[in-house]
């Protein structure tokens, strides 16, 4: 077999481009013609395009050229694997059932099959198997919702697209358990990562799917995933994000999804730990009476760095969007927010809330936040809102009054900021746990990740404030 | 006595009236039928969209014209024409090769076809007449000229306490009260004047707030600026006047590049006024100012504008592009610098008065009301950059869409991580008066320390239902509950406007569509 990876210096635009050229039949040996096609477009674009870099108004706040400019190694080959992953990282929260994927170094892993049907109906599997058995659903989504104008990371996923998640709900079924989503980066070399998925929800259906995006190693990597997620009419999509990688670990997640009318979405973007993470979310409200729930959660410390774009359409009349990202910022900690609600022409009746809080904690922490307003209709509802300061110094007051430390106020005091965005996880298990890391990682005792995001490696122990609530 | 002092002296009734006559201004809506006549049918949404631009005319006035285009030549003539000093000759060449190497920004949320530098002349004045001993010998036509603005220059100088400083096309051609000023040692003159009799003055100060690097518009004027008000308030001194400039474009094909430089030293306050008008014509025409304010310790500086420079028609054809930089420092501690705008005219507005809160303890404030209708393009809001420690900042921005028009906020809060405990508030509200307009928000806040605190609000509605529903009930027909709703919408800018300004609006009002020609 030929050796699949370019070991040079060359920036990582420039690798791509000659590891493209050179290996264009071995990446597309799978393809469809309508996938090939779309890679031949997207790396086009590519070559004239390239990377972003910080003189692009969206990418100003994010010191993408550091990334862009270092030299990674890109498998064009699946890695060998004795390990079962999916054993491993199998999930065991207390009540907690899920039907868990895994993905190592962005390609499917595991003795499994590569394309399963659930019970249910459900199928899930790598999108590469999936391309020749589901070509009609492909033609129909896959390439469509993403918008790669201006974005040479969608491009180069595009044309370069190895592997990655493929899920669909046919019309009317609805998932039994949550589906797990588990992304493993671990490797000697400094990687470069890409992974594609396609979600496709049919009419009236439901799935609940939760994605997390782990490493296992302290070395460093970048991943570059974009998702495609497609909503039909009156179905109802529920997704978790959880982002715990190392602090080497840089990750660029673009989420696109298209909802027709009476659907529903709530994501949940919970970001614990990476170096520099940067989520794109863009939702599109293409059928009346859809509704968008975009909610993130953001704790960062040392010199991380996260960017958070979610930009939502309100492209036809009565549909509403909810948009709420909190985020606490400890010691040289970055974060940039920017939302943007657009209202096209004639959308009457929208009704969209953004808001963006955030705590600063030390001198050193920096927050960007931009909420953006674009509305072309009168008879609508718009209103965003966003807030930078500190811990309240009454409420502190008030705690330290009744006898608990100031350390134990603070942490008391941050965890209620956070609690907003918590207690909107609809599942009790995932809510619980998920709790118990927020305590975990306010308090400082979060580790990256003994086995996965959920750290239920750990004992199962239950995370409590050293506070006598009843002297409140 | 000042107006404002008659102002307030008279009943509560007149003060709602002159505020209903400001918001009336506004819309260009006629003051007698919305106030006077009960019976008024007419839709004031109509009005709002259809109401004609009442400062059209065009005045002949000999002019005298640089020739067209922009090459070095150009600057020369302009500094020669002015008779400056070489010193100043040599700051617009630099600011001259500097504009050459800068492109044009295109990041604003406004589309225009490309404007060509090159056909545009950039000096134009009207013709020099000799030393005037009083305002009869001014020009008739120029005189009637400003009696048709509402700014007549004799009545304002025995009635309202008001020095003027009027500016036609590119020069400044009078000045009321120096006399008065002078007794304070207030210096209040035009910009070339200043360059003349106070060199020392325009050499420490001029492009300190607002460098001929700092934009290509602000580069561009750099280069070419014909004149513009000087403003100087020395030590303690509070001034007894509210200082006023009045710009107008007259001449075809001419851009307007003014200047305004205002320092209150250490104690001092001046509220400054500024209005400007233009006529009616098919192309459109440049407007690049520059606006440079500087405070220091425990001085303040409130600076007012109503702009309203020709819009265009109706389809959009001409209008005022109009790219202004406009940036205050508040360079002492304690110091205050507070700009109130309101902007209805223009085809394009491009305008973010800033404040750069470097003194400890100093204040920066602003207030807009944006209204735009018809074709009108406004991307405006303003900067706070807080660097002295316990800074704070408040802005408050109303935005009114009407016709096919879009109106933008953009605007930056900056809290370096030497501001401690800085402190801003930014409200900015858009109201969309029918289905075919835009209105937008892009606030940017970066914050670099924790002990700030930034809050950021906006809304963006329509005039709902429930309040009309309300206003029905207790007898007041749609077309005044919408005018008294809108007026209540824009009151907290609305009222830090000085009461010399409502007057003038009024004045601006009774222009008569007869009186104007073109």
């Amino acid at each position: 077999m030929e050796k699949d990876t370019l070991q040079q210096t060359l920036p990582l635009d420039d690798m791509l481009i000659g590891q493209y050229r050179q290996y264009k039949d071995l990446i597309s040996k799978n393809d469809t013609p309508h996938v090939r096609q779309l890679r031949q477009n997207a790396f086009k674009k590519f070559e004239k395009e390239r990377f972003p870099t910080s003189n692009d108004e969206q990418w100003r706040h994010t010191d993408v050229e550091a990334l862009t400019g270092d030299s990674y190694i890109n498998e064009l080959q699946p890695p060998d694997s004795e390990k079962n992953i999916e054993e491993m990282f199998r999930c065991d929260v207390h009540n907690f059932d899920t039907e868990s994927y895994s993905m190592l170094n962005g390609w499917h892993s595991g003795n499994g099959e590569s394309l399963k049907t659930l019970p249910e109906g459900i199928v899930i599997g790598s999108i590469r198997a999936a391309m020749g058995a589901y070509p009609e659903i492909f033609e129909k989504h896959y390439g469509q919702i993403a918008e790669s104008e201006g974005n040479g990371f969608i491009q180069i996923n595009t044309a370069m697209m190895q592997d990655g998640v493929f899920i669909w709900v046919p019309d009317g079924v609805k998932s039994a358990k949550t589906l797990q989503i588990i992304k493993i980066i671990n490797k000697e070399e400094q990687l470069f990562v890409q992974s594609r998925n396609l979600i496709v929800l049919g009419k009236n259906s439901e799935l609940s799917l939760m994605h997390c995006d782990d490493s296992v190693d302290q070395h460093a990597s970048l991943v570059n995933t974009v998702t495609e997620i497609f909503v039909d009419e009156a179905a109802h999509l529920e997704m978790y994000k959880l982002q715990n990688l190392n602090d080497q670990s840089a990750l660029i997640n673009s989420t696109f999804v298209r909802q027709l009318a009476n659907s529903t979405i709530k994501t949940n973007t919970l970001t614990f730990n990476c170096g520099l993470i940067r989520n794109n979310i863009h939702v599109r409200l293409d059928g009346q009476g859809s509704h968008a729930d975009v909610l993130g959660l953001y704790l960062m410390d040392k010199e991380q760095h996260i960017d958070n774009q979610i930009r939502i359409d309100h492209n036809v009349a009565n549909c509403t969007s909810n948009e709420l990202f909190k985020g606490i910022l400890d010691e040289a900690a970055s974060a940039v927010f920017n939302g943007y609600i657009y209202v096209a022409r004639d959308a009457q009746k929208t009704n969209a809330y953004q808001n963006n809080n955030n705590i600063l904690l030390t001198p050193t922490a920096t927050i960007n936040t931009m909420p953006f307003l674009e509305i072309y209709a009168d008879d609508v509802k718009c209103s965003h809102g966003a807030t930078v300061g500190q811990l309240d110094q009454e409420a502190m007051f008030y705690i330290r009054s009744r006898g608990i430390s100031a350390a134990n106020a603070r942490l008391l005091l941050m965890y209620a900021f956070a609690a907003d965005i918590i207690n909107q996880i609809s599942i009790e298990p995932l809510r619980q746990r998920i709790d118990d890391m927020v305590k975990k990682r306010l308090r400082g005792e979060l580790s990256v990740c003994e086995k996965c995001v959920l750290h239920c490696g750990a004992p199962e122990k239950e995370y409590h404030f050293d506070i006598d609530l009843s002297q409140l | 006595m000042s107006i404002s002092g008659v102002i307030k002296m008279g009943s509560q009734v007149d003060a709602i009236r002159l505020r209903i006559t400001i918001f009336a201004a506004l819309f260009k809506h006629d003051l007698n039928k919305f106030i006077m006549d009960e019976n008024t049918n007419n839709n004031i949404l109509e009005e709002v969209t259809k109401g004609e631009y009442k400062f059209g005319f065009f005045s002949d006035i000999e002019t005298d014209y640089a020739p067209k285009g922009l090459t070095e030549d150009t600057i020369r003539f302009i500094s020669a024409k002015k008779e400056e000093p070489e010193w100043m000759l040599e700051f617009r060449l630099k600011a001259f090769r500097h504009w050459l190497t800068l492109e044009e920004p295109e990041w604003a949320h406004l589309h225009h076809p490309p404007i060509d530098f090159q056909e545009i002349i950039y000096y134009a004045s009207p013709r020099k007449k000799p030393q005037l001993e009083s305002l009869d010998e001014v020009d008739p036509e120029l005189l009637e000229t400003f009696e048709k603005l509402g700014i007549s220059l004799d009545e304002q100088k025995r009635l309202s306490g008001v020095a003027v400083d009027a500016v036609i096309d590119s020069v400044s051609v009078k000045t009321t009260f120096q006399d008065t000023l002078s007794k304070h040692g207030i210096i209040f003159c035009s910009f070339s004047e200043a360059v003349k009799n106070h060199p020392d003055l325009v050499k420490k100060y001029m492009g300190t707030v607002v460098p001929y690097t700092d934009n290509y518009y602000a580069a561009l004027n750099s280069a070419v600026f014909s004149d513009g008000s000087f403003c100087f308030i020395p030590k303690g001194v509070r001034s007894p006047l509210e200082l006023s400039t009045y710009f107008r474009i007259n001449a075809a094909n001419t851009g307007q590049f003014e200047r305004t430089l205002i320092v209150a030293e250490e104690g001092g306050y001046v509220s400054y006024m500024e209005g400007c008008t233009a006529p009616m014509r098919d192309e459109n025409q440049l407007h690049a100012a520059i606006v440079e304010i500087i405070a220091m310790d425990d001085a303040e500086v409130k600076y007012s504008t109503v702009q309203n420079w020709y819009p265009g028609n109706k389809e959009g054809k001409g209008g005022v592009y109009n790219f202004v930089t406009k940036r205050g420092l508040c360079k002492g501690n304690r110091s205050k610098i507070s700009w109130t705008q309101v902007e209805t005219g223009s085809s394009i507005t491009w305008k973010y008065p800033s404040c750069v809160l470097l003194g400890d303890h100093s204040i920066g404030e602003f207030y807009s009301v944006a209204v735009t209708n018809n074709f009108q393009q406004a991307d405006t809001g303003s900067k706070m950059i807080h660097l002295g420690k316990n800074t704070r900042s408040t802005i408050i921005s109303k935005g009114i869409s009407a016709g096919k028009s879009n109106n933008s906020y953009r605007g930056l809060v900056k809290i370096m991580p030497g501001a401690l405990n800085a402190r801003n508030f930014s409200q900015c509200d858009s109201l969309l008066l029918g289905d075919k307009c835009g209105a937008h928000t892009f606030p940017y806040i970066d914050t670099r320390n924790q002990s700030s605190i930034v809050e950021h609000e906006a809304t963006t509605s329509k005039i709902s239902e429930d309040q009309l529903f309300y206003c029905n009930q207790r007898g007041i027909d749609t077309e005044k509950a919408i005018g008294l709703i809108v007026n209540g919408y824009a009151k907290e800018v609305l009222n830090k406007l000085p009461m010399e300004f409502a007057v003038e609006a009024q004045k601006l009002l009774s222009i008569t569509l007869e009186g104007s020609v073109g």
